[in-house]
């Protein structure tokens, strides 16, 4: 065999090194469009803590296993019960608190840490625009917090779908049931996500903008509190607007209605002003969002 | 190709502050050093060149591309080193620059692939997988000089690579400029505030103060229209020179010294030769080799 002679003649050395010199990148170089998927991709990624250390992973992975325990424990309550415990809307309003540390956890992960280390000017002097920066953090910020919650909806709805006893009926009927739950939950997403956002992109410590974002959403709550009863009966019903929180649930009452209050009317009362508290939220999370936008105009020039 | 061309172009900031002052300059492809005082104005050309800044007047192109019309454009093409810290201590280098080789534009294997490569080039082998946290300054500066290159550009802007270094760290750092220069077919511009770091590395230097262009030229054009031997002889100055002149070289007297441009090596058997007829004791003669910066200093008391 001539292979085998040869190579005995010229043994050639394994694992050599060769220093080949500079190579000229020939490849691809992709537009705006994949830069922004990368690093929207990027920012999901870092939202649970993939690609980092096993430290960042524990408090995501903490809250979506309590919100995915709650999930499986009303699908088990719901099917020996043969009845819903919580609407879908309802999971979600209850979780909205755990959603919230998770976004004061998350937030600051996705801005404040780039402001700290001062790696801004590497990603402006690339060819990706300052917005995009901004939006792909805010779009990864939103998805993750839908996936939250939508995510355990979604075990809530495997559980019904399984145990019904309507066949695909009864399937059917609670797919129509999910889906306003799955846009109630991306609402809170969104709202969360851009107030959150902003307050965490306006600080470098990650500390600080945690305990930013906690303030905002709670510190709120007591104002709503102190409208709720003041004698005036308007002050009452549009006293949900004073905070986030409540805002997310008046704009659910009105869309949503018995999804997610059931016959009884509950604590909240938001009259005939449903209009006015989607309103508020759409410019909310509009007006959030271009301030975002107009801090990352000015940040690291 | 003209890599990188301004014409009047000013800057001021917020009407009052200026940091450019009608700055017109042409240079080739190769290593530039861009050399100026603190706050000459450095900073401030660099981010313009990158489009991040728009010039209060004046046109600028990089490339031959408008940097304030298509920064974008610019920016495929350009690497950027900032001069401040910019890595996150908690990523390693390795991630760190395939990340940003992505939002170069690379797809994901390429950005991996390049990415090592970069940080090869700039010397961090094993270590690039450990957080940057942990880095000596040395090697920060080499991985920032990394993600600058992970995307293969055609220019390289690089503010100070050699702030914090110590002296071996200074002339680690300039050798591996220099070959990215000359060897990997990159055009450089090199920042400092030190002339004597960047006139050894480039070929071409542009020099600024106080956002005006003080000199921009070929480093040669600037070094060897200015060798000058000094001689020195003890007594008969007077008839040396008269005797240099007769000669037909063009003789400065800098008091006790005579300075004789050279122009090449027979200038020395000239001198020698006359200083022996005259019988006179020569007391030095040597080449004065004329830092840049003396160019520079002479230029500015002649503008004074």
């Amino acid at each position: 065999m001539p292979e085998l002679s040869s190579a005995a003649v010229r043994p050639t050395p394994t694992g050599v090194i060769h220093d080949i010199g500079y190579q000229r990148y020939e490849g691809p170089r992709l537009g705006r469009r994949h830069v922004f998927g990368a690093l929207y991709l990027h920012g999901l990624r870092t939202i649970f803590g993939f690609g980092r250390s096993a430290k960042a992973k524990i408090f995501p992975w903490l809250v979506v296993g309590i919100v995915t325990l709650v999930a499986v424990a009303l699908a088990a309550l719901r099917s020996q019960l043969g009845e819903p415990v919580a609407t879908y809307a309802q999971f979600a309003d209850a979780m909205s608190w755990l959603v919230l540390f998770f976004v004061a956890v998350a937030a600051p992960e996705l801005v404040s840490r780039d402001l700290r280390s001062g790696v801004l000017p590497l990603y402006f002097s690339r060819p990706l625009p300052r917005a995009d920066y901004a939006l792909a953090k805010l779009l990864a910020l939103v998805t993750g917090l839908w996936l939250l919650l939508g995510g355990p909806q979604l075990v809530m709805f495997l559980g019904a779908a399984f145990t019904t006893k309507d066949g695909l009926k009864g399937v059917w009927n609670e797919l129509l049931d999910l889906l306003p739950g799955l846009l109630y939950a991306g609402l809170w997403a969104v709202v969360f996500a851009s107030v959150g956002l902003l307050i965490a992109s306006l600080t470098g410590k990650r500390a600080f903008a945690a305990g930013g974002v906690v303030a905002v959403f709670l510190m709120t709550t007591p104002i709503v509190g102190v409208l709720s009863i003041l004698p005036s009966h308007t002050a009452n019903e549009l006293a949900g607007l004073a905070s986030p929180t409540t805002l997310v649930q008046g704009v659910g009452i009105w869309s949503l209605g018995d999804l997610l209050v059931e016959g009884d009317p509950g604590e909240m009362m938001i009259g005939g002003f449903g209009p006015v508290y989607a309103l508020v939220a759409v410019l909310l999370v509009a007006g959030a969002a271009a301030l975002l936008l107009a801090r990352y105009r000015k940040v690291a020039s | 190709m003209t890599l990188i061309a301004t014409q009047s172009l000013t800057k001021t900031y917020g009407g009052r502050v200026t940091a450019l002052t009608d700055l017109t300059v042409a240079v080739e492809p190769g290593i530039i050093g861009l050399v100026g005082a603190n706050g000459a104005g450095k900073s401030t050309l660099i981010k313009i060149l990158l489009g991040l800044i728009a010039p209060t007047s004046g046109q600028v192109s990089v490339l031959d591309i408008d940097p304030t019309a298509e920064p974008a454009a610019v920016r495929a093409r350009v690497g950027y080193m900032p001069e401040h810290d910019c890595l996150p201590p908690d990523l390693s280098a390795a991630e760190l620059v395939t990340h940003l080789g992505r939002m170069s534009g690379l797809p994901r294997t390429a950005a991996r692939e390049r990415a090592s490569e970069a940080l090869r080039h700039v010397g961090l082998y094993e270590e690039r997988y450990r957080p940057v946290g942990g880095y000596s300054t040395g090697m920060k500066q080499r991985v920032k000089l990394a993600q600058a290159l992970v995307h293969d550009p055609d220019l390289l802007l690089l503010d100070e690579p050699t702030n914090g270094l110590d002296p071996a760290g200074r002339d680690a750092m300039l050798a591996l400029v220099h070959r990215i220069g000359t060897e990997f077919g990159i055009s450089v511009l090199v920042c400092s505030h030190l002339l004597g770091e960047v006139e050894r590395i480039c070929d071409t230097l542009i020099a600024i103060d106080g956002g005006r262009l003080l000199r921009a030229d070929h480093i040669s054009a600037m070094t060897t229209a200015t060798d000058v031997l000094a001689v020195e002889v003890s007594e008969g100055t007077e008839e040396l020179a008269a005797r240099l002149a007769a000669l037909d070289l063009p003789v400065a007297r800098d008091g006790r010294l005579l300075l004789v441009p050279l122009a090449d090596d027979s200038t020395y058997d000239l001198i020698l030769g006359a200083v022996a007829e005259l019988d006179l004791p020569l007391h030095r003669l040597d080449q004065r080799r004329h830092r840049v910066s003396e160019l520079f200093a002479t230029r500015e008391l002649t503008h004074a």
